[in-house]
């Protein structure tokens, strides 16, 4: 829950569906812009938007990538055919954004309008106001021409209607000019207003008359207000970062994640590593986790997870089973013990007996192939119950015949990640 | 009320107003302030939206009362000494719920601890409270706690971890953290290495909080029992850039350590959203590596990693004490808190006897059971009505020729037509415009020794003579002699030639399908010997419902003489005619109302009057 980037195809269609209760008649929005995906048929696209064979097209891809055009992904001028050939040859393809890697599935094709003048327009939020941001020199170099971009700060609690929009436009306005974009942006921050956006950002914005079109478009939604927006937003969908494809397990974790009230989380950062953790708790498996980093054994990192907010034992299992058959695949290539980290913090309520329950079953059953892969346990976790809880790990070590160290809440939280890597 | 300093925002005198009807945060707030030896509870009153009156709960063994108010306005009005709010209300009404605390003139502080809330709510809340002087702890937190003297709702977790870190009495470090999950794991770290908690705060894990880390650490930089500061921040957003330049421009004196959670975001593969809304790092800026290298070129105390804030804790602590600018707080013994029953039941200490038993379902479960039976069963399995009388009623499943015969004694019993006792009361209790459930009732009343006692009376003395032994004339004789009629015998128009053909139903059913019909085959001579008197002497339904029913226990092979015995003794028969006659009965009172029947009033012209002056 918190402020989530909307796909651009997604950000054009809340406008154009929102647009007439805000600018009526009076200003245009004269955007067009059609989704493809995989699933696409290209005759129904044709078939369905007229425009595509008629006029000259841009293209790219949609997911929540930045800087396109730097990374050779933006298609202009192009007729029809270029443009579909353009996207099948990227169908379904890798491609690698800095260091992330990621397969391209959705793109937007839109009228290719160049542009005598390119605008900038953008609002965006902090604590104190929510601040807009204009420049008759918008485009590629914005960053370049910072200092041409004018700010309209609305601070929290004052209205748009008060500010002096106007007057603060950019002198190189006519006084038409100036009458009609203070229209426009106020009106764009009224929607932007009462949809809970945290962000919206055109670069450019074509202006022809009063017919307006954002080229460029990237947009955040606060999410915690779907129980206020969720018909406005037009069921508008929140895609995961620009990133690689998810590992079943992640997948698996995910699809739990949803059916359980609780929390459970997966994300595999090298599942050859030969450190994996278990973490309790939303804020303890983050500090696990940089403490791993931090003494310098990121590279030996293979996961981050997390359980919390009392998952069922059933539940727990099953976090514990995934995690535990990752690590237990394969023997460290360099023969390096392979650690697990069963970590927690002081629990406030949790029964801690209770959930280690769940840890019990899923270690008995990979009692083999713990022990096949030289597996070293770490655990600490306090809060109520604890000292039941670890004595139940404690013996099960020994029934087993897996080294597990146990500790409670007198350790320092961290302390089993220095005595797992560092005391070898 | 004493005025408190502005550094203050709770002390030992602190009055609350929960709101939201959250009985255990309650609860823990009063145990808290019974280990801190408080003089009075710190909870005034509680807000509770659908209910008024009182709540009831445990001062440490003393039970005591709390007001509880639909309305924060009338809570102001009769506690202007509560300053402070715990705010429980859902994502959904947490906005106009604080706003509506922060306009009013007493309450000082507000925890809110929903978390969801829109961000555009949250920024106008903290904005409001600023402009008003006020402060808001949260969203999105589990609140705060000032040792041995108020806790906010479930700081700090269960009884035996304030213990544990000496919660109940103040130290001399105060904390202020983004995460009230690892605000209990601060309590312990800070109790393990220096003298003790004085304060600690959780302002949550939203983007917008409404009182952010400086705001806190300038109320301890002002409080002269504080000496050190602890601060836990994290990856997203930038408020901990704000501690780095007071600590610059000296503005906060006291010994800082800090450290910011979320170094370990650099080596994910794409950007990476943790747990709390406000963790993520729009830039290199919010990066945890870049908070925690300014803070530190700032002056504050920064560890390595986690794995050191202890020890870097502990020796700023030590220098302290060593520097002689802190004497560590005298120890002191909390009060014990008496176990909450429930736990010590559920842990096996205490054991207690219990005033009911029941033999017959069982509601504790996922789902609840009939006999045993998961009530999902019983629909899957398609159990007939009559196999779910014989769960409840014989704790057992009967044969399916005895289930289907209930059923049958059912139909031919559902209803009699308006003129008997039993509707005839529904009908007029429903025409005094009493509801459903009144009218079905005063009609059931009826239901007894007269009104279908026949089936009760036929079974006991049928059974009684049957089996005594008694010879169908001899028991005749001997009913004539006591001067009662034979129970389930004759019948107004019927008679043998012109039988009745519900009883013939139920006869050929009985014979067809029971293994033995003792008691009817008994009841059929008897009824031999009185057709010879009269023609329509002849067994009838209530009769042969009452028969039957005792050869249906008896051939079922499942109980024993006695157990029937009991059964016929406390009313089985009556039961399964009044449950019957419940169908008819409520039929009764629906065509009443339907009818829009006005009140019943008895014609004089059918009341005999023979009034006497007294």
């Amino acid at each position: 829950m918190a402020q989530r980037a909307i796909r651009e195809y997604d950000a054009k269609r809340i406008l154009q569906e929102r647009w007439g209760d805000y600018f009526g008649d009076i200003v245009v929005y004269a955007g067009k812009t059609v989704q493809v995906t995989p699933d696409s048929d290209w005759d129904q696209l044709k078939t369905e938007n007229g425009w595509l064979q008629s006029g000259r097209l841009a293209v790219k891809p949609d997911q929540l990538i930045g800087k396109r055009g730097k990374h050779g992904l933006i298609l202009l001028d192009a007729d029809f055919e270029t443009a579909k050939m353009w996207i099948l040859e990227r169908m379904n393809k890798p491609v690698t954004i800095g260091q992330v890697t990621g397969v391209l599935r959705q793109f937007i094709i839109e009228p290719y309008l160049p542009q005598k003048v390119e605008y900038y327009l953008a609002i965006k939020s902090d604590r104190a106001a929510d601040t807009i941001y204009f420049s008759p020199s918008g485009g590629v170099d914005i960053e370049e021409n910072w200092e041409k971009v004018v700010s309209i700060p609305v601070a929290v609690g004052t209205s748009v209607d008060d500010a002096d929009v106007a007057g603060k436009l950019p002198d190189t306005l006519s006084v038409a000019e100036k009458e009609f974009f203070s229209t426009f942006i106020r009106g764009i921050f009224r929607l932007y207003w009462d949809l809970h956006f945290t962000f919206l950002e055109f670069n450019p914005l074509a202006v022809n008359g009063n017919k307006v079109a954002p080229l460029d478009t990237k947009a955040r939604l606060d999410d915690t207000a779907s129980y206020l927006c969720g018909k406005t937003w037009c069921s508008v969908s929140f895609p995961p970062p620009f990133g690689r494809e998810p590992f079943p397990e992640e997948t698996y974790i995910k699809n739990l994640d949803e059916v359980t009230g609780a929390s459970l989380k997966l994300t595999i950062l090298n599942p050859r590593a030969r450190v994996w953790t278990l973490n309790a708790g939303g804020g303890a498996s983050v500090v696990y986790t940089d403490t791993i980093v931090d003494l310098g054994f990121a590279n030996d990192l293979a996961n981050y997870g997390e359980y919390s907010g009392n998952p069922s034992t059933e539940f727990t299992y099953k976090y514990a089973r995934t995690i535990l058959d990752l690590f237990t695949r394969e023997k460290d290539p360099e023969g390096k013990p392979k650690t697990l980290i069963v970590g927690g913090g002081i629990a406030n309520f949790t029964d801690v007996a209770g959930t280690l329950t769940g840890i019990v079953q899923a270690l008995r059953e990979y009692r083999d192939k713990l022990k096949a892969v030289g597996a070293r346990i770490y655990l600490r976790r306090g809060g109520p119950n604890w000292r039941e809880g670890l004595a139940k790990i404690s013996e099960l070590g020994k029934e087993l015949g897996i080294p597990i160290a146990v500790h409670g809440p007198e350790m320092h939280m961290t302390r089993i990640v220095s005595m797992a890597l560092e005391g070898q | 009320m004493a005025a408190r300093k502005d550094y203050i925002l709770f002390d030992r005198d602190t009055q609350a107003v929960v709101y939201g009807m959250q009985e255990d945060a309650i609860q823990r707030m009063l145990d808290f302030d019974y280990i801190c030896r408080r003089e009075k509870p710190s909870v005034a009153a509680i807000v509770n939206p659908t209910r008024d009156g009182w709540h009831k709960c445990f001062y440490g063994s003393e039970e005591t009362l709390i007001p509880m108010y639909r309305t924060l306005d009338r809570v102001v009005e009769k506690h202007p000494n509560a300053d402070v709010m715990v705010n429980f209300a859902s994502f959904r009404s947490a906005y106009p719920t604080t706003k509506e605390a922060l306009e009013t003139e007493t309450l000082r502080t507000i925890a809110v601890i929903a978390e969801g809330i829109p961000e555009q709510y949250s920024r106008e809340l903290a904005v409001l409270a600023k402009k008003k002087r006020k402060w808001i702890i949260g969203p999105a937190t589990v609140g705060g706690i000032a040792a041995g003297a108020f806790r906010i709702g479930n700081t700090a977790g269960a009884l035996d971890n304030i213990i544990e870190s000496r919660l109940y009495r103040p130290g001399h470090v105060a904390y202020v953290t983004k995460s009230g999950g690892l605000s209990n794991e601060l309590n312990s770290i800070i109790a393990l290495n220096t003298d003790g908690v004085y304060e600690g705060i959780a302002i949550g894990g939203d983007c917008y909080p409404g009182s952010t880390f400086i705001d806190h650490i300038m109320r301890y930089e002002a409080n002269p029992e504080i000496k050190m500061i602890v601060m836990l921040g994290e990856v997203g957003g930038t408020d901990e850039y704000d501690v780095a330049e007071a600590l610059k421009a000296k503005k906060i004196t006291k010994p800082l350590v800090a450290w910011n959670i979320g170094t370990c975001a650099k080596v994910f593969p794409a950007e990476v959203q943790f747990g709390h809304a406000g963790a993520r790092a729009g830039s290199v800026r919010q990066t945890a590596d870049a908070k925690n290298q300014a803070l530190k070129e700032a002056g504050a105390v920064v560890p390595n990693s986690f794995e050191d804030f202890d020890e870097k804790i502990k020796e700023t602590f030590d220098r302290l004490v060593a520097e002689g600018r802190v004497a560590p707080v005298a120890e002191v013994n909390p009060p014990p808190v008496p176990q909450d029953y429930r736990a010590a039941k559920k842990a096996g200490l205490v054991r207690r006897d219990a005033n009911f038993i029941c033999t017959i379902s069982d509601d504790r479960g996922d789902e609840p059971t009939y006999a045993g039976i998961l009530i999902s069963e019983v629909i899957e399995k398609g159990y007939t009505i009559g196999e779910v009388i014989s769960l409840l009623w014989f704790k057992r499943r009967l044969p399916k020729w005895a289930t289907e015969y209930m059923e049958m004694i059912i139909k031919v019993s559902a209803d009699h037509g308006p003129a008997v006792s039993g509707a005839h009361n529904a009908i007029v209790t429903a025409r005094a415009g009493k509801d459903v459930i009144s009218s079905l009732v005063s009609g059931l009343l009826t239901i007894g020794p007269r009104f279908a006692g026949a089936i009760d009376d036929a079974a006991r003395y049928f059974k009684k003579a049957c089996d005594a032994g008694t010879a169908p004339e001899t028991f005749v004789d001997e009913m004539k002699k006591l001067g009662i009629t034979v129970p389930g015998i004759g019948h107004r128009i019927k008679n043998l030639d012109n039988p009745d053909k519900r009883v013939e139903l139920l006869k050929s059913y009985a014979f067809k399908h029971f293994p033995k019909t003792t008691y009817l085959d008994y009841a059929l001579e008897v009824e031999k010997v009185t057709t010879q008197k009269k023609n329509t002497l002849i067994l009838n339904v209530d009769g042969c419902v009452g028969v039957t029913f005792i050869d249906l226990l008896n051939a079922s092979g499942s109980f024993s003489p006695a157990e029937i015995e009991e059964m016929v003794e406390i009313g089985y028969l009556n039961a399964l005619f009044a449950l019957a006659r419940c169908i008819g009965i409520i039929g009764h009172i629906f065509d009443q109302k339907r009818l829009k029947a006005g009140l019943y009033r008895h014609p004089w012209d059918d009341i005999v009057y023979r009034v006497e002056k007294a």
